[in-house]
């Protein structure tokens, strides 16, 4: 056991830890912003983690530089929160329901000013 | 070790997976399983990349980075279909 399997089996149990935490958020939260929220960050830190120790062992023991792993963390880094964007924005307007003890939401209220200020759109 | 600690962390994101694909299955609403389903997808990054190690070949790297921007097109896609508009917009409709 050397010291390379050691550095290498921390990353990979500690992002297994962050996924598995991930989806147990996504099965326990009271609805689909909470869920977004438990998935987005989680579970791709969780596997940014587990291919970046991958990429370690690959590196040191086999000798090699896969530039691919590199390169799919960062695409995982950019493209996970535009996802989650996207997918919110579309829960929103297709009109899913907020948990019931959700406190403030701050876009209803925004958009009603808005509606307010604006009532027709102009049209060019 | 290495091996030991590679058989846990498979089983781990294989309960991952399977717990983010019953969410799939009794989601209330669509949105809840667009969010599963791109969850599933990022759980297969980390599979397939343990899956390299298992076998000492990097000819997976391939399969890795093209579910990375599948699993990323699909849920835009579906989220977009979903809203009732057209995938590629310019803004003013």
């Amino acid at each position: 056991m050397s010291l390379i399997e050691v550095i290498v089996s921390i990353f990979l149990i500690l992002g297994a830890f962050l996924s598995v935490l991930g989806s147990i958020g996504i099965i326990r939260f009271p609805d689909v912003y909470g869920r977004l929220h438990a998935a987005t960050k989680s579970a791709t830190l969780g596997v940014i983690f587990v291919v970046a120790g991958v990429f370690l062992y690959f590196l040191v023991v086999e000798g090699i530089v896969v530039g691919k792993l590199l390169l799919t963390i960062l695409f995982v880094f950019l493209t996970a929160p535009v996802a989650a964007f996207m997918i919110g924005r579309s829960a929103y307007n297709v009109g899913v329901k907020m948990w019931d003890r959700s406190k403030q939401d701050d876009l209803a209220r925004d958009l009603e000013k808005m509606n307010k200020e604006k009532p027709k759109k102009s049209d060019f | 070790m290495l091996d030991i600690v590679i058989a846990i962390v498979l089983g781990l994101l294989s309960l991952s997976i399977l717990i983010c694909t019953g969410r799939a299955l009794i989601g209330p609403t669509m949105s809840d399983r667009i969010v599963a389903l791109d969850t599933i997808g990022i759980n297969l990054i980390g599979f397939i990349a343990i899956l390299m190690i298992v076998q000492e070949t990097a000819a997976y790297s391939d399969v890795v980075l093209l579910i990375a921007i599948l699993a990323f097109i699909g849920s835009v896609a579906i989220a977009k279909f979903l809203e009732g508009g057209v995938v590629l917009d310019r803004g003013d409709s």
